[in-house]
């Protein structure tokens, strides 16, 4: 144990700690501001002006915001589990979080002649941990929504999770005919072809439309809102909470957002790869370091994007009703999947040969 | 049965085609709408700063009048209590002593003067039954408070500041009115 | 003790407090919570054989998936003390009795299987997803398809018994 903890090398463990809180840092900032992104937008497509008192434009709208849900009064339900009912808001926004672990931020920094990794875990089911932590997002709803002891909370998990198991299938299947060609799970492998060849949006535009329907189903967001229809079914799962505790339900959504659009924008647009740009090249001409803020900017640009994609269909599309959902995800969007795989596989046999 | 008009549309319901059913055309014709609505002209404004022009018969908190000299108009006649609809305006009347001939313009004068608010509808007839000019809705709205006591207004709220005491308040709450009824 | 020595018997430790915890349970949900981390403490032992594979499907099949539905079915009930039917005697010593036969069959095939035990720590590599694939599609193929037609089978039973039948009119669309 003590050799294996000195063979570890402190210094990676630093680097990755460090690395860790920097991700998960950034990702709520984001989030955070995606939130003031979300209101500022939703007000200019309304043709209205938004949130501009909190400093200059309303820019600290959202710290306002959390400052106001943290000082609100904290109610847990008489009859209710206590401790799942904590165990819940946590649990959302934990899986929220953990799938950044897989995300190829950037290729690699260099500093004091140390190469430093910029993935938190190069792990060589990269795709599937994302599948197993989305899984586990359906327990902080169905948690959430049990342990409030109040037969709508209950329903709206009910309907919550089967939603996200549902959409779960498609988006994997979607996903499998992007594998056929890539042949590896991780991540990194993933964004390397794509630096080397072309985007994998062009080999395989069907199953990123399937990918990115099955995103919005996963986050929650309109037009899948239904766990949370605030005016006409009730609220949904986290109608019992209050204070921070809601905070942490609505909040994760908005790391939920963030992190999918990374996947999104790592899977089929190239990851950290710069359109038109030979990144070897840059290096070779600015250095490592300048190069990995360059195509961590880049990334982060693509991810804005998808940002601004999941804020716009939102105030443009209506809520789906639940059976249209569950038709659109069962009747629809698995056959086009499995459509989409036997195309894929025959079109690579037919270029084999 | 006839039509009243001829705007009514007949709606067809015929199966949608496939296009139609996949929904992604509408959905993009959509999106290009909120799209374009990003860089319209907004339709609100910023309010506290910026206010919109009233309209030369906007009706809002009422005022009670003084002449230049500043003696309050009203006589306590009690025409616009009578003529209140919503039965929101009481007074009491009291007789003008020697010494209070620079306070009321009259011999007779009103010692409590109350509008209720809440009551109001803002109808404007109390200021037209008015024969001395004593009471005018101005262009003030929107007061809020957390009690229903305090939208009591007694003469404290009603009366206009002081011409000569106070002539820059008197001519802001005088505000655009002497404009307005010259045209 | 090499540190994956320590994580082997931490796993086996929550696994087994796990596993027991949802027998003694008095709650079902708590049951099937305390189910889920016994979940968790296995896809660790599958880490630790470097069977990633195998470690993040369980956790999506089983923790992900089943035991939702576990949740969804025991959420939906109404789990008062008093609706519990009282077990009789004799169930309890029938049960002791399988449950005990169950663990001398287990017993009786480990027994001569340490090698198997011991292998925890070990660099093996049919865990990866390449190897299994490979191995799963050429010497085990005839088991696997014939797993797939079993699915296959259960899939069809389950849209035959959730369709309507045909006489009576869908509710809309």
């Amino acid at each position: 144990m003590m050799t294996l903890l000195f063979t570890m090398d402190l210094m990676l463990v630093l680097e990755k700690f460090l690395l860790i809180g920097a991700v998960i840092s950034f990702a709520l900032v984001v989030a955070m501001y995606t939130t003031y992104a979300e209101r500022k937008i939703a007000a200019w497509m309304q043709d209205r002006r938004g949130p501009n008192r909190a400093g200059p434009f309303g820019l600290l709208q959202p710290v306002a915001d959390g400052v106001k849900l943290f000082f609100k009064e904290e109610i847990i339900p008489l009859a209710s589990n206590r401790f799942l009912f904590v165990l819940g808001p946590a649990l959302a926004m934990i899986t929220a979080m953990l799938t950044s672990a897989v995300i190829p931020w950037g290729e690699y920094i260099e500093i004091l002649g140390r190469k430093i990794s910029l993935q938190i875990a190069d792990v060589n089911i990269g795709i599937l941990y994302v599948f197993g932590v989305v899984s586990m997002g359906v327990y902080g709803i169905m948690i959430g929504g049990w342990a409030s002891n109040n037969k709508f909370s209950l329903l709206a998990a009910v309907r919550g999770a089967s939603q996200i198991i549902s959409y779960e299938l498609a988006m994997g299947l979607s996903l499998i005919s992007l594998l056929m060609m890539t042949g590896s799970l991780s991540l990194k492998t993933i964004v390397e072809q794509q630096m080397n060849g072309s985007w994998n949006i062009i080999y395989q535009p069907l199953g990123f439309l399937i990918f990115i329907i099955c995103v919005f189903a996963e986050c929650n967001r309109t037009p899948f809102d239904l766990p949370e229809a605030e005016n006409e079914l009730n609220f949904g799962y986290h109608q019992e909470y209050s204070s921070m505790k809601l905070g942490l339900y609505l909040f994760s959504e908005y790391v939920n957002m963030f992190i999918s659009s990374a996947v999104m924008a790592t899977l089929f647009f190239g990851g950290y790869d710069i359109p038109f740009v030979d990144e070897t090249a840059l290096t070779a001409s600015l250095g490592a370091n300048l190069t990995a803020l360059f195509c961590f900017l880049a990334l982060f640009a693509k991810v804005l994007f998808f940002l601004f994609v999941f804020i716009w269909v939102r105030w443009t599309i209506p809520r789906f009703r639940y059976d249209q959902l569950m038709d659109l995800g069962w009747k629809k969007l698995i056959p086009l999947a499995l459509a989409n795989m036997i195309i894929t596989a025959v079109v690579m046999l037919l270029i084999k040969n | 049965m006839e039509r009243l008009t001829n705007r009514a549309k007949v709606m067809e319901q015929k199966p949608m085609s496939f296009m139609e059913s996949l929904y992604l055309p509408a959905i993009f014709k959509g999106m290009a709408i909120t799209f374009m609505h990003l860089f319209k002209k907004k339709a609100t404004i910023n309010y506290p700063e910026q206010q919109r022009p009233f309209s030369p018969v906007f009706r809002g908190l009422h005022v009670l009048n003084r002449d230049e000299e500043g003696r309050e108009n009203c006589t306590a006649c009690g025409l616009c209590a009578v003529a209140c609809p919503a039965e929101a305006i009481t007074m009491e009347a009291a007789e003008r002593k020697s010494n209070e001939e620079h306070l009321y313009r009259e011999e007779k004068y009103a010692a409590k003067y109350e509008i209720n608010m809440l009551r109001c509808i803002f109808c404007g007839l109390c200021e037209e039954a008015c024969p001395k000019d004593a009471i005018y809705l101005s262009e003030t709205f929107a007061p809020s408070s957390f009690t229903r006591k305090s939208f009591i207004y007694s003469k404290d709220e009603l009366l206009i500041p002081h011409p000569v005491n106070e002539p820059e308040k008197f001519a802001a709450a005088k505000g655009a009115r002497e404009a307005r009824q010259k045209n | 003790m090499p540190l994956s020595e320590i994580l082997f018997w931490f796993l086996t430790a929550l696994a087994l407090f796990s596993a027991l915890m949802v027998v003694f349970s008095d709650n079902p949900i708590h049951s099937v919570l305390w189910l889920i981390m016994v979940f968790f403490a296995i896809s660790g032992h599958y880490i630790l054989m470097n069977a990633q594979f195998l470690a993040i499907v369980n956790l999506i099949v089983y923790a992900g998936a089943i035991m939702v539905l576990f949740l969804f079915v025991i959420m939906l009930m109404n789990m008062n003390t008093d609706a519990e039917p009282q077990k009789s005697q004799w169930m309890r010593i029938a049960a002791a009795l399988s449950g005990g036969a169950l663990m001398l069959v287990l017993v009786a095939a480990l027994k001569d299987n340490v090698g198997a035990v011991s292998r925890t720590s070990g660099e093996g590599s049919i865990g990866l997803i390449r190897n299994l694939g490979k191995v799963l599609f050429t010497d085990y193929v005839l088991p696997f398809e014939i797993s797939s037609v079993l699915f296959l089978s259960a899939m069809v039973g389950a849209v035959v018994l959730g369709k309507r039948e045909k006489n009576t009119k869908p509710v809309n669309n």
